[in-house]
């Protein structure tokens, strides 16, 4: 096809438009019946190209009920994207209703879309699985044509997307002629999404549509004035250069890697606002109402910056942007290219941004990504097997939508890419759990949720487990979270609950861009006012940053290795280096680095491994155990992009011992069990599975609703039934989230002999950013209970075993954080930091 | 193992790093908080947790009457996580409780979750169980002496060079004495929490349970940065 028909030409036409060639080749591929996934940079006309086809056929053969289904994985971006095809489809006079259907749809518009279907209905996975569990699934879906995937590159290899592959499974039955459609940034593995989007988890059976960008990104390094920090990723430092081009270029968006961080900058932009820019911010938890305003805002050219997370990564165009700044490292080069895709949305103009590292080692990160991206690299792992637990949620919505065969189930199951390769005897054990907790004591029969019929077919029992399902579905397990409510006001937005369990009465914390006084915890939210006296906190949000490509992480390691590739280094990062050079010695190219030094009353052993953050966690786990049996009592450590630290109670010894190939012993399993981390994954395993209930924002607890502790039920399910299903999958869950074994036996091989073991009175230059850094593991066993021992001892010979002095402890120790959070370092951050909001910002939404 | 003496109205009570309470003037062992049958009770709802907890929260108690082979067994409330609790009772796991429990008076205070005395299981049920200077009783009671109770699940952070180290705990100020629970499913809160804190306007002494022995601290009752799970 080479040109469009009717009405669309002279639509096309009477805006000065022509049609781009890959909006022809999805219509060619429409024609044809064929599945295709379009390959294109952000802009370019990719979510127009992919609806065509379908408003062509609606056009050519106007026709009731459900036609296109378009999914994508931001509710905000389905609002936008059906805000935007109603004005050509008004224009055009076609007779296509377009509706949305998300978590926030009214629900009398919900049950009208269920008697009677728009032609084209936008949603997202979440709400996909929940129409498919209704039993009017079938009839709501049989007439379907196409399947639109949005931003399939951010679904594919998340569990959302094994959510979404799994409802497509199911939407292949119900209406086998609907054609699938992906659209996705460029990406390091098109084969791999081709698989995942295929609905015979074959990638031939995708047609590849690739456009190539136009002209190549054009970065620059931004430093700040005076001295490069060491340490900490806020980039506060360079605040007064990032206001200078804020106030040089027209729209600016400013992505930072976290939301704290968003609010820091937010904050340290505003006191340097002496011209009153509109400047507003942009991040997950504010609240809805005024991120829509920052965007509408956005959308009306009326704000002169925003400073974003991730939230704004994905999605809604903002036409306008003709700089962004990238604020500390970018953390992987498809990332980077995504947000500077975000500026200059003609494909034919370079688009720029401005990279600002927050500390030294950000520095070559900065660097090694601009290098990477003028070689044309991507980096990003292929999407990895889908998880049971996903399968499990999703057995249950089917089951609630109509009886079925297990053998069916199966064969639609895996004709879904990330379970293509699922074992009969997994599923066969998901569906037992899902039935009566598949325990091999059967101690619950009078409590199962499914039954099956004499023929064999598999019914739900009862109506309170469809209920149960539509309280648990989907697959994103929040952190629980407290609403922030202004007294006798409303609602700003929410923070994590354990954060205001730190706070007292008085205490002040930044949020929203402004401080904020805390008043009092009432049920579901925390009551504050606005200013207060003090220095105010930040409150941290778990698991918002993102580890650096291990790509990414081996380009660093090469630069740094070689003296001869530091001159696109500036100077203080050069003499940084070299001064690790005298004091030290710089990681060598082949081999490894360790340095050991006392430091607090502790032990550091820093091992320069550069395998990236999600490897050096393993790698950490098992050189403690190792530490733990040869009496070096380890208390904890820290896996950083870019190097292990583990700190211990003595001093650790014997390197080629402690980095030994054989720590991948026997025991490697019992140790990871352990883990907080295997623990925190099986709490989103036995969330997503239905096991526990999912805690909703701001929900009272109180008696019948209260949650079970994820780890006490761990615990003794280990201890009883160590092969249960859901213990399997949390450690599948867990092997792929550490990267697997096989790269760090790699890496042990590879240093075998070659380990070079400093000891040094004092902390060198290269470990100073590493000792900096957050996210610590904690090791559990021996050394818990010899440090227990020596506290109450020392507390026994300070106060001579008096009876009662509540007082004295707090006096001698100061607060104490429980282990696994971080409110001391926390309030010790904040201290350091508060100079930089003494004078508040007053607005979000830059008005 | 080895248990801790406190003095409470005048008498020796040991502690026990398992986390019951022994009297050894009164052979009496005091055991709080079981919350047995707590996962069936979730099951009935629809939550299918692992059916394991009653069998392993009364494996820890087994050895514990073997070792001290009391005269008494207090239990001091919320033996079951609900009324009905006893009556879903494994017939493995009753034939092993009524087992243990030969030869011994099993007392059953009842708890807010376990009003009824325990369908079918040796013993009386009493709502308090008074012995000389002492009352054994499952809510605590303000301004009470000579109390010993539970019902609150307390727990506390100890201080430690490599940060706090959070473990259940008893609490005690001399006049009253709450027990940690003991059961497999039960979770703690922190002695910071005013629940808790209220209840020893002088300050209070925790004991930490640990793997072969208590670690005593004085209590930071003003809330420590522990949020209560």
């Amino acid at each position: 096809m080479r040109t469009l028909p009717e009405p669309f030409a002279g639509w096309f036409a009477a805006r000065g438009w022509t049609p781009r060639p890959h909006q022809l080749a999805l219509l060619e591929a429409a024609r044809r019946g064929e599945h295709a996934l379009l390959l294109a940079p952000t802009g370019g006309g990719k979510t127009l190209a992919g609806f065509l086809p379908s408003l062509v056929d609606l056009a050519r053969a106007p026709r009731e009920g459900l036609h296109t289904l378009y999914v994508s994985p931001l509710k905000a971006l389905a609002v936008d994207i059906a805000r935007n095809l109603t004005a050509p489809v008004a224009e055009m006079r076609l007779a296509i209703r377009i509706e949305t259907r998300t978590g926030d749809t009214p629900a009398n518009r919900r049950q009208r879309q269920r008697e009677r279907p728009p032609q084209m209905l936008l949603t997202t996975p979440e709400s996909l699985t929940l129409l498919l569990s209704l039993p009017d699934a079938p009839a709501m879906f049989e007439g379907l044509c196409a399947i639109i995937v949005d931003e399939a590159h951010a679904l594919a290899g998340t569990k959302r997307g094994d959510q979404l592959a799994l409802g497509m499974a199911r939407l292949a039955r119900l209406a086998p002629a609907a054609r699938r459609v992906g659209l996705s940034a460029t990406v390091a593995h098109p084969g791999a999404l081709r698989a995942w989007l295929s609905p015979s988890a074959r990638a031939e059976d995708v047609r590849l549509i690739e456009t190539r960008g136009g002209a190549a990104p054009v970065f620059d390094l931004q430093l700040p004035e005076g001295r490069l920090p060491w340490g900490g990723h806020m980039g506060l430092a360079s605040a007064p250069e990032i206001y200078r081009r804020i106030a040089a270029a027209r729209v600016t968006i400013v992505f930072v890697n976290t939301r704290a961080q968003a609010e820091l900058i937010f904050a340290a932009l505003w006191r340097l606002n002496e011209a009153a820019l509109p400047i507003a911010m942009h991040h997950g938890s504010l609240e809805i109402g005024l991120r829509r305003k920052v965007e509408a805002a956005m959308a009306e050219g009326r704000l002169r910056a925003v400073v974003a997370t991730a939230s704004l990564d994905l999605g809604i165009d903002w036409g306008d942007v003709d700089q962004v700044i990238q604020v500390g490292a970018p953390k992987g080069v498809s990332r980077l290219l995504q947000r500077v895709g975000r500026a200059n949305h003609r494909m034919d103009e370079p688009s720029r941004a401005v990279l600002v590292p927050a500390n030294r080692f950000e520095v070559v990160e900065c660097v090694a990504a601009t290098e990477a991206v003028a070689a044309g690299e991507l980096d990003g792992e292929p999407p990895r097997p889908g998880g049971l637990d996903v399968l499990a949620q999703h057995v249950l919505a089917m089951a609630c939508s109509a009886p079925f065969h297990p053998d069916a189930l199966y064969a639609e199951v895996t004709s879904a890419g990330p379970y293509a390769a699922l074992p009969r005897r997994d599923f066969d054990d998901v569906l037992r759990f899902v039935e009566d907790g598949g325990y091999a004591l059967q101690a619950y029969d009078r409590f199962r949720k499914l039954f099956r019929d004499a023929e064999g077919k598999v019914h739900v029992r009862g109506t309170a487990v469809a209920r149960q399902l539509r309280m648990n579905l989907g697959t994103i397990v929040e952190t629980p979270m407290v609403k922030v409510r202004i007294r006798g006001g409303g609602v700003l937005g929410e923070v994590e609950e354990w954060f205001v369990s730190t706070l007292e009465p008085g205490d002040c914390f930044l949020f929203g861009g402004q401080v904020l006084r805390y008043e009092r915890l009432d049920p579901g939210a925390v009551i504050v006012s606005r200013g207060g006296e003090g220095e105010p906190r930040v409150p941290v949000y778990a698991g918002t940053r993102m580890p650096l490509t291990t790509w990414l992480a081996a380009r660093v390691r090469a630069i740094l290795s070689d003296p001869r590739r530091w001159r696109h280094l500036p100077e203080p990062v050069r003499e940084w280096l070299r001064l690790q050079r005298m004091r030290s010695e710089l990681p060598p190219r082949e081999g490894l680095l360790v340095e050991t030094f006392p430091r607090g009353g502790k032990w550091f052993l820093v091992a320069y491994t550069f395998e990236g953050r999600l490897a050096h966690q393993t790698l950490g786990l098992l050189v403690t155990k190792r530490m733990e049996r040869r009496g070096f009592g380890p208390l904890g450590y820290v896996g950083t992009d870019y190097a292990l630290t583990i700190w211990s109670a003595f001093e650790p010894a014997g390197m080629d011992d402690l980095f030994a190939e054989d720590i991948l012993g026997d025991e490697m399993e019992e140790w990871l069990a352990e883990s907080s981390m295997l623990r925190r994954t099986f709490r989103h395993v036995a969330t997503i599975a239905g096991l526990i209930e999912k805690t909703h924002p701001g929900q009272e607890k109180s008696g019948r609703q209260m949650t079970m502790n994820a780890d006490l039920i761990y615990d003794v399910l280990r201890r009883h039934e160590p092969d249960h299903i859901l213990l399997r999958a949390t450690r599948a869950e867990a092997a792929q989230g550490l990267t697997d074994v096989a790269r760090i036996a790699a890496l042990l091989a590879r240093v075998k002999g070659r380990i070079r073991h400093r000891v040094l009175d004092r902390v060198s230059p290269l470990a100073v950013p590493v000792l900096i850094e957050e996210g610590r593991e904690w090791v559990a066993g021996g050394a818990e209970e010899a440090l227990l021992a020596e506290a109450a001892a020392l507390v026994e010979e300070a106060t001579d075993g008096a009876e009662h002095f509540a007082e004295v402890l707090a006096e001698v120790t100061g607060k104490v954080a429980p282990r696994g959070t971080s409110v001391t370092r926390e309030k010790e951050r904040a201290r350091r930091r508060s100079h930089w909001v003494r004078s508040a910002p007053r607005m979000v939404t830059g008005r | 193992m080895s248990a801790a003496p406190l003095h409470i109205a005048g008498e020796r009570l040991m502690l026990d790093p398992a986390g019951v309470l022994h009297w050894p003037a009164r052979r009496l062992l005091c055991v709080a908080d079981l919350h047995l049958e707590k996962g069936s009770a979730f099951a009935a709802r629809g939550r299918l947790l692992p059916p394991y907890d009653t069998r392993e929260t009364l494996g820890r108690l087994f050895p514990l009457l073997r070792r001290y082979r009391p005269q008494r067994v207090v239990f001091l409330g919320d033996s079951f996580h609900d009324d009905a609790g006893a009556g879903r009772l494994g017939a493995a796991e009753r034939a092993a409780l009524v087992q243990a429990l030969a030869g011994m008076e099993a007392v059953w205070v009842a708890g807010n979750h376990d009003p009824s005395p325990p369908a079918g299981l040796p013993g009386v049920a009493v709502a308090e169980h008074a012995d000389g200077p002492l009352v054994f009783r499952h809510v605590p009671q303000a301004r009470a002496t000579g109390e010993v109770a539970g019902h609150l699940h307390p727990k506390a952070a100890a201080p430690t060079r490599a940060g706090g180290v959070v473990r259940p705990c008893f609490v005690s100020d001399g006049r009253r004495l709450l027990l940690p629970a003991f059961g497999a499913f039960t979770g703690g809160l922190d002695v910071g929490d005013p629940a808790v804190a209220g209840l020893f306007p002088r300050g209070a002494r925790v004991f930490l349970l640990g793997a072969e022995r208590l670690y005593s601290f004085p209590a930071a009752l003003r809330r420590a940065g522990a949020p209560a799970a």
